[in-house]
């Protein structure tokens, strides 16, 4: 009889001991406790943020520039635009090598020379920021004998391009293979099917991947310290040392007064911003889009 | 993605008798060629840039490896002015509060990483991992001018006079309670690489076959123990991958330790005195450095910096990559 065997088997089992129970419930206690203490800092950091970013910030805050030390008031304009400037300096450089090199590795990169440059993006996105720093300095700095924008954004840009290649390879390898083959098969040549059917239809994805990059240099100070230097006044010209708002917020968190720390909320506030709405952009943009793991 | 092309109305009834001319073979192989040759160009990029890095720090460091050689690594006086120059205070601080942020970090990242895979309702999982990477997100610059006015004080009001008092005999905590020390680098560190480790172990878990959940279920397992023989047991190789890529990330990490720890080139015993770490010397001293050597002695700690990280970078890619087949190890965002 199936049904005798059945109840007589669960009989034997033994019921699962008490140790073993309160062992599951104090782990599961114990990872519930982890997640507290990771998330109590996140919100600690943005509620300290917002109380004091929100306070701090005023009309001079966007429209001036620093004031000499010891005087109250004046802002960060000219941070704001050097930063605009620098960011948009490493995108001109960083976004077209970077979806060049992630087209080279999705399209023609099945060798191992294409697995040497994907190791090396890997690798070059954990090298640290200020020896990249370094390194823009060298070959920057040095030859133009200036701090100067340009050293940041090629800084920058460098940081840049790893990211870029690898999300806009993924996003590209996502796209099916039948749909180039309808292009060839329509007599359309390589290089038109991967710009105006494979890249165009992974735009969203691309795009997204240039968010990201974008979003981890924005708020990048090291690489900054050496290369675009900081200023107090207006600087338009690129081959001149120009303010960037994460450096302003170094100099004035490690200074003296108060004001110049009210400052440097209100200029990290701006900064969250901006690198928050990116992000939420790219979130909302991929579940949206068809395109899943970015 | 983009939609269907709009046509003109006028076209949709003339049946077009050539191919759109846009897309049209013309020119033969020779552009395919040029495409090709450019989009190599752009990979051997990323090559060429590592290999600048290499050669440039390689190269401008050659003044302080001809004068100080090995010795440079293993010397402990720094001091500009006679140009002595040792950096072993620096890896000392570098090494110290990158492994208690790890000591910190690692226990809590991987509970995370577990109660989000494991154990929390479907419906939380995708905000919490979201809440989490968003710690990623925050700038170097921002934890440290919140370190600067926020834990710095807790610290030396609170958290050093308890550790003194209960942890006092261990000659860890000695000292004045300060606030800028290696403790509060170690803390703010362990805050910025717990994102780093809690994802990629988040990958690694997700990617355990399912089949392994319930086989060991069906012998009578509690979650717990479902957790630690089916699942940890089995993702190993890959949160260590985790664990070593935030160690990478920790080493490098510049701003916001500098702005705590102090600055000062000493090896002390205590974690409550100050420290200095090779990354905080270049933020603090590069831009004002006179002298060649000096300079010289700094990118040499920057090429030091960098062979270490490009070591536990690659280590930590392979052990992820073994476990998750080719994807790329996500650290960030």
């Amino acid at each position: 009889m199936p049904e005798d065997i059945a109840t007589a088997a669960l009989t034997t089992v033994p019921p699962i001991s008490l140790r073993r129970r309160v062992t599951d419930h104090v782990m599961t206690a114990v990872a519930i406790l982890t997640v507290v203490i990771v998330l109590a800092p996140l919100v600690a950091i943005f509620g300290y943020l917002l109380y004091r970013g929100v306070g701090s910030m005023n009309w001079a805050f966007f429209t001036q520039t620093p004031k000499p030390v010891g005087e109250e008031g004046g802002g960060m304009a000219n941070a704001i635009v050097g930063s605009i400037v620098i960011l948009g300096i490493a995108s001109l450089i960083g976004v077209p090598f970077g979806v060049g090199a992630g087209i080279y590795l999705a399209e023609f990169g099945r060798n191992r020379f294409g697995k040497a440059i994907r190791f090396t993006a890997d690798v070059l996105n954990g090298v640290p920021s200020i020896v990249i720093g370094i390194v823009a300095y060298a070959i920057v700095v040095l030859y133009q004998k200036h701090f100067s924008a340009l050293a940041g954004g090629v800084a920058l840009a460098i940081m840049m391009v790893p990211t870029i290649s690898r999300t806009t390879e993924e996003m590209l390898l996502l796209v099916p293979q039948a749909l180039r083959e309808a292009a060839y098969g329509l007599g359309v040549p390589y290089w038109r099917t991967t710009l105006s059917i494979t890249l165009r239809t992974a735009t969203s994805g691309v795009i997204t991947g240039i968010m990201l990059a974008f979003a981890r240099v924005a708020g990048e100070t090291a690489p900054l310290l050496f290369t675009a230097f900081g200023n107090q006044y207006w600087n338009m010209r690129t081959d001149q040392p120009t303010a960037a708002l994460p450096l302003q917020i170094y100099v004035y968190a490690n200074s003296p007064y108060d004001d110049w720390h009210r400052q440097a909320w209100a200029g990290s506030l701006v900064l969250i911003i901006l690198i928050v709405t990116a992000i939420a952009a790219v979130r909302y943009a991929v579940r949206r889009g068809s395109f899943g793991t970015a | 993605m983009p939609g269907p092309q709009p046509v003109e109305q006028t076209k949709v009834t003339s049946v077009p008798a050539q191919p759109a001319p846009l897309l049209r073979t013309r020119g033969g192989e020779v552009p395919d060629r040029v495409f090709k040759s450019a989009m190599t160009a752009c990979g051997l990029a990323v090559l060429a840039v590592l290999g600048l890095i290499i050669y440039e720090l390689v190269l401008r460091s050659g003044l302080s490896w001809h004068t100080f050689g090995f010795k440079f690594f293993a010397a402990s006086d720094w001091d500009p002015v006679n140009e002595h120059f040792g950096a072993l205070p620096f890896i000392f601080g570098t090494l110290v509060s990158s492994l208690l942020a790890l000591i910190i970090a690692v226990p809590l990242a991987v509970g995370v990483a577990v109660f989000t895979t494991e154990m929390c309702p479907k419906a939380f999982r995708g905000p919490l991992s979201f809440f989490v990477e968003l710690l990623a997100a925050i700038p170097s610059v921002i934890y440290g001018l919140w370190a600067i006015f926020v834990l710095v004080p807790i610290l030396s009001q609170y958290i050093q006079p308890f550790l003194q008092k209960t942890l006092g005999w261990t000659q860890l905590f000695d000292g004045p309670p300060f606030g800028y020390s290696m403790l509060a680098a170690g803390i703010i560190l362990a805050i910025m690489i717990i994102p780093i480790i809690s994802s990629i172990t988040r990958e690694v878990l997700m990617v355990v076959p399912q089949h392994q959940r319930e086989a060991v279920l069906a012998l009578g397992a509690t979650r717990w123990e479902m957790i630690r023989i089916g699942v940890l047991r089995n993702a190993r190789a890959g949160i260590v991958g985790g664990i070593i890529l935030g160690l990478g990330r920790a080493l490098g990490e510049t701003m916001a330790v500098t702005m705590v720890i102090g600055n000062r080139p000493e090896i002390a015993k205590s974690l409550f005195a100050p420290g200095y770490t090779m990354a905080s010397v270049l933020a603090n001293e590069f831009s004002e450095a006179t002298g060649d050597v000096y300079l010289s002695a700094l990118i040499e700690i920057g090429l030091a910096l960098f062979f270490v990280t490009v070591v536990v970078n690659a280590l930590a890619q392979l052990l992820v990559w073994t476990v998750t087949r080719g994807q790329p190890a996500r650290g960030n965002a």
